[in-house]
């Protein structure tokens, strides 16, 4: 449990969740989302936690980020703010 | 200089897990869209997953699989493993947020096919102009 | 609104980083939740279950009352996205494109014109002009086989490395996902219909509460693995492995099936006819 990677890790976290939210393409925030998951998983794996980090890889990346763009497609991609 | 190194180096993971609730917080309440405020649940959710594995770290501990498994001569020591219950309660909340996250999107889907729009202000003026309209 | 989404979250950002003061310290081995119960899953998992994956024993064994549960709510996840979404009698639609596969000229037929159904020239594509991708639609086929092997293969090593039936399960279920979205969600879901992976699920749950009843049935108390070596002629501790294993087992079943089940309710909006 490294504390410089640790804090690295963390910082892309919150860095993508900021940016998950602030885009107005839902697209691209379904896209942002994947990523935010992805650096969730790496951010557990450093921490010890494989077991969790190997399911929020393969839900996250697998399953929840298909669905985010499978619900843009069937509504709209733009949104007002 | 060195107090406040070692003050933050104690207490960094909860306080990047406050940030990132507020953010998830913030989206849930203030934005428009319904797709955003399901992304901003969804971060919620995996803040307080990170919170519960974090406080289940321990300095110089490794992987809760106890290797050279099956032949229990090796003395077992509590510090030589981070604490495995955190990590069973998460995966069943990472399973029950994907769930929800199901449910949740078939829901906006629902919405979208009734009112033809995401943006909240303009359902709930929909919703207005209906109930202003009914016999 | 923003503006009282923004005061809010400052004032309760701030009580909360107060709040943070008396936690205890990041990696502190003599933290207050890692004594009392955890000592003891660490200290004789090995003893009692033989399965060196300590998550995997708490999770299926110790506290397999909670996984049970979790199971049913996946399935009533499933099932609750089939009863918002699904819609059986639907209008039919205005126009149907059919695409000639040797030159690629695609032809719109309406409504009351006599289609190309089932014929080898031609292949009807989805109406928001998805191109036919000969690339996407073999290497993904060829992919297939490798990724359903490695998703068994986490399923039954999950004694012994980070792994388990839920893992395994979203992994098998997103294999067939990646064979509705390279070719279309049509013919995938003739080959895997939906009432199949509907009745798969419910497999799955009831695979697990039927071993914790096998136990009752046998004389202990409901999902106490021990007793199954009455059954299997091993020890208790090696049964109780084995009791593992099956309940990893449903679980993988019911979670591959939902998965599925919901991306087709959600990719074509319960019609099921056209997808991704």
């Amino acid at each position: 449990m490294i504390w410089q990677f640790d804090l690295i890790i963390l910082t892309l976290v919150v860095i993508s969740g900021i940016a998950a939210i602030s885009i107005r393409d839902l697209l691209g925030a379904a896209v942002l989302f994947g990523a935010y998951s992805f650096m969730m998983c790496l951010a557990w794996a450093v921490m010890g936690a494989v077991d969790v980090a190997f399911t929020e890889a393969s839900v996250g990346a697998g399953v929840s980020t298909v669905f985010f763009v499978a619900a843009v497609f069937r509504t709209s991609r733009r949104s007002k703010d | 200089m060195q107090e406040m190194m070692e003050v933050f180096l104690a207490r960094y993971n909860y306080w990047v897990v406050i940030f990132l609730m507020m953010i998830g917080l913030y989206a849930m309440i203030a934005k428009n869209n319904l797709v955003k405020k399901i992304i901003g649940m969804n971060i919620f959710q995996t803040a307080i997953i990170l919170f519960y594995v974090s406080i289940a770290t321990k300095r110089d501990a490794s992987i809760p699989i106890i290797g050279h498994g099956h032949d229990g001569h090796h003395a077992i020591l509590v510090a030589d493993y981070m604490n495995p219950l955190p990590h069973v309660l998460m995966l069943t909340a990472i399973v029950v947020s994907v769930a929800t996250l199901g449910v949740a999107l078939a829901l906006a889907i629902k919405a979208y096919q009734q009112h033809d729009t995401l943006e909240e202000d303009e359902i709930i003026e929909q919703l207005k102009v209906e109930y202003l309209n009914q016999p | 609104m923003k503006k009282f989404g923004l005061a809010c979250i400052l004032l309760f950002g701030a009580v909360l980083l107060y709040g943070t003061m008396d936690f205890p310290v990041y990696g502190d081995p003599h933290s207050p939740a890692s004594q009392h119960v955890s000592d003891y899953y660490i200290e004789k998992t090995i003893e009692d279950t033989a399965v060196p994956n300590i998550v995997t024993a708490v999770l299926a064994d110790y506290r397999g009352y909670d996984t049970l549960f979790e199971t049913a709510v996946i399935l009533t996840a499933g099932f609750a996205c089939f009863f918002l979404l699904r819609r059986f009698r639907r209008p039919p639609p205005k126009f149907r494109l059919y695409r000639h596969l040797d030159t690629g000229i695609t032809l719109i037929f309406e409504e009351g014109a006599k289609e190309p159904v089932d014929s080898d020239e031609f292949m009807r594509i989805d109406s928001q002009w998805v191109p036919y991708d000969l690339i996407i639609q073999k290497a993904a086929g060829l992919v297939v086989p490798f990724l359903q092997l490695f998703a068994l293969y986490v399923v039954a090593h999950g004694h012994h490395s980070p792994g388990g039936g839920f893992q395994g399960g979203v992994i098998f279920g997103a294999t067939i996902i990646l064979i509705a979205i390279s070719n279309d969600l049509r013919s995938t879901s003739r080959r895997i219909s939906e009432s199949i992976s509907a009745k798969m699920a419910s497999t799955g749950v009831l695979i697990y509460a039927g071993t914790g009843t096998l136990c009752l049935l046998l004389g202990a108390n409901f999902l106490d693995y021990g007793v199954l070596s009455q059954l299997i002629n091993v020890s208790p501790i090696m049964a109780r492995s084995h009791g593992i294993l099956l309940v990893e087992i449903g679980v993988g079943i019911a979670v591959s099936a939902v998965m599925i089940w919901i991306y087709y309710n959600l990719a074509s909006a319960g019609r099921h006819d056209e997808g991704l």
